[in-house]
C-alpha cells in the first residue's frame, strides 16, 4: 500500500465507505427490530446476563468513585470555606458526567467483550452460517435480542452507579470528614434539577448503551473466523468503544449544557 | 408463556434499577420541591443584571416566590427587561421594588422582591421599573481606589512616610 498510488488510496477508501455502510446497515436492522423484543425470553436472558452479572461490578466501582469523589472534593472545597458544597459537586458530576461516561466503560470492559467474543467464536464455528442455512436470521435470532438488553441494561446499570456514588460520597463525606448532613442533603436538592441532570444523564446513558452495544456486536459480527481474528475483534471492542463513548459524551454534554 | 429461573433474578434488576432512580430524584434532585404550580408573569427593568440566568431564583424575606423565566435586552431603553415567574399564590403590591443580590460573599445570584405599600397588586404582564441593579465588583472597586485616591490628596506627607 502506497499513498502516492491512486488506485491504492482509492482502494483502501472504497473498503473504508463499505465497512461503513455494512455497519449502518446492521445497526439500520438492529434498531429498527422492535419485533425483536416481542419475543421477550431471548431479551430476558441477555439481560440477565449482561446487566444482573454486571450489577456487582457496576455498584462497588460506583461506590469507590464516590469516595473518591468526596475526598478530592472536600479537599479542594476547603480552601475556599465552602466544604458544604462538596454534596451538590459529587451529585452534578456523577448525574452528569460520571455515572454515564464510567458505566459505559466498564460496561464495555465488562459485557461488550464477552458480546464481541461470543459472536465472533459463533461465527468461526459458522453457526452462523449454520443457522442461515435453516433459514433463521442469525441477525434477528442471535444479534437482536443481545442488542435490545444491553440497550436495556445499560441506564439501569448507570441508575445504580449513581445512587452508590452518592452513597459513597455521603459516607466519606458525613460520617467520616465531618459534613453536616443537612447541608450535604440540602446543598445537593438546592442545585440539582430533576429534568436537566438528571433527565439528561439518563439520555446520555441510554445513547451509550446504544453505542457499547452495537460496537460490540459489530464487531463480534464483522471478526476473521479464526482464533487471532476474534481476539483481535474483542480488543477493538473495547478501544473503540471507549473512544466512541468519550467523543460522544462531549458532544452530547455540548449540546446539553452548553446553555 | 413459560416461566424460568432468570425471571426473578431480571425482575429484581430491574427493581434495583428503579429504586436507584427514585433514590436519586427524590434525595439529590428534590423531585418533591418541584413545582407546577400556576405562575403568572411580571417584567421588570434593570440597568444592570449582573450574572443572572434563567430560571434563577426570586426570593422574598428568603422565601422563594419564583423564578426567572426569560432575559432580553431592550434595545430601546438600553436595559435588561426580565420576565419574571412568580406564583400565583402570592401577590405583591404593585409598587414592589426588585434588588439583584448575591447570597453569601461569592455566591449565586437571586432576585429579591421588597413589598411596597400599595393596595393595588401586581397583575400578569405589569412592568416593575423600582429596580436595583446588580453589584459590579470591579465598579466597586474603582469607588474605593477614587476614593482612597481623594483622601491621599488631602495629606500628601502622611501617605508617603511608611
Amino acid at each position: 500500500m502506497s499513498f502516492w498510488n491512486p488506485a491504492d488510496v482509492g482502494f483502501a477508501v472504497r473498503g473504508k465507505l463499505a465497512d461503513l455502510g455494512r455497519g449502518a446497515r446492521l445497526f439500520a436492522r438492529l434498531a429498527g427490530d422492535l419485533r425483536s423484543l416481542g419475543r421477550f425470553s431471548l431479551v430476558r436472558d441477555q439481560i440477565h446476563f449482561l446487566g444482573n452479572y454486571s450489577l456487582a461490578i457496576i455498584a462497588v466501582s460506583g461506590l469507590f468513585v464516590g469516595f473518591v469523589m468526596g475526598l478530592q472534593y472536600f479537599y479542594g472545597l476547603q480552601r475556599y470555606g465552602a466544604s458544604e458544597s462538596v454534596g451538590v459537586l459529587i451529585s452534578l458530576s456523577l448525574l452528569r458526567e460520571f455515572g454515564p461516561v464510567i458505566t459505559a466503560l466498564l460496561f464495555a470492559g465488562r459485557a461488550g467483550t464477552s458480546l464481541t467474543a461470543e459472536i465472533g467464536l459463533m461465527k468461526a464455528g459458522e453457526q452462523l452460517s449454520a443457522m442461515e442455512m435453516m433459514a433463521v436470521d442469525p441477525v434477528r435470532r442471535v444479534l437482536a435480542p443481545r442488542f435490545w438488553g444491553g440497550v436495556i441494561a445499560m441506564p439501569i446499570l448507570s441508575a445504580v452507579f449513581c445512587a452508590a456514588g452518592i452513597l459513597g460520597g455521603w459516607v466519606v463525606c458525613v460520617p467520616l470528614l465531618g459534613i453536616d448532613s443537612g447541608a450535604f442533603w440540602g446543598q445537593m436538592q438546592g442545585g440539582t434539577d430533576v429534568f436537566r441532570d438528571l433527565g439528561n444523564g439518563v439520555i446520555k446513558s441510554i445513547v451509550f448503551g446504544f453505542t457499547v452495544t452495537f460496537i460490540a456486536l459489530l464487531q463480534g459480527y464483522e471478526a476473521q473466523p479464526t482464533p487471532e481474528g476474534v481476539s483481535r475483534a474483542t480488543t477493538r471492542t473495547v478501544v473503540v468503544a471507549s473512544l466512541a463513548v468519550l467523543a460522544l459524551d462531549f458532544l452530547l454534554t455540548a449540546m446539553m449544557f452548553s446553555i | 408463556m413459560q416461566r424460568s429461573n432468570n425471571d426473578i433474578w431480571v425482575g429484581l434488576f430491574v427493581l434495583i434499577g428503579a429504586a436507584a432512580l427514585l433514590f436519586l430524584a427524590l434525595q439529590s434532585a428534590n423531585l418533591l420541591s418541584l413545582n407546577f404550580q400556576k405562575t403568572y408573569n411580571v417584567t421588570a427593568r434593570f440597568d444592570n443584571i449582573g450574572s443572572l440566568k434563567p430560571q434563577t431564583a426570586i426570593k422574598s424575606a428568603g422565601v422563594v416566590v419564583g423564578r426567572v423565566e426569560s432575559i432580553t435586552f431592550d434595545d430601546k431603553s438600553f436595559q435588561a427587561s426580565v420576565t419574571l415567574a412568580l406564583q400565583s399564590r402570592y401577590s405583591f403590591p404593585k409598587d414592589s421594588s426588585l434588588k439583584v443580590l448575591t447570597s453569601g460573599l461569592l455566591g449565586e445570584q437571586y432576585v429579591g422582591i421588597e413589598a411596597g405599600a400599595e393596595e393595588k397588586n401586581l397583575q400578569p404582564g405589569d412592568v416593575i421599573t423600582a429596580t436595583q441593579s446588580a453589584v459590579v465588583l470591579e465598579n466597586l472597586i474603582s469607588q474605593f481606589l477614587y476614593s482612597k485616591a481623594a483622601e491621599g490628596s488631602d495629606q500628601p506627607a502622611t501617605t508617603n512616610k511608611k
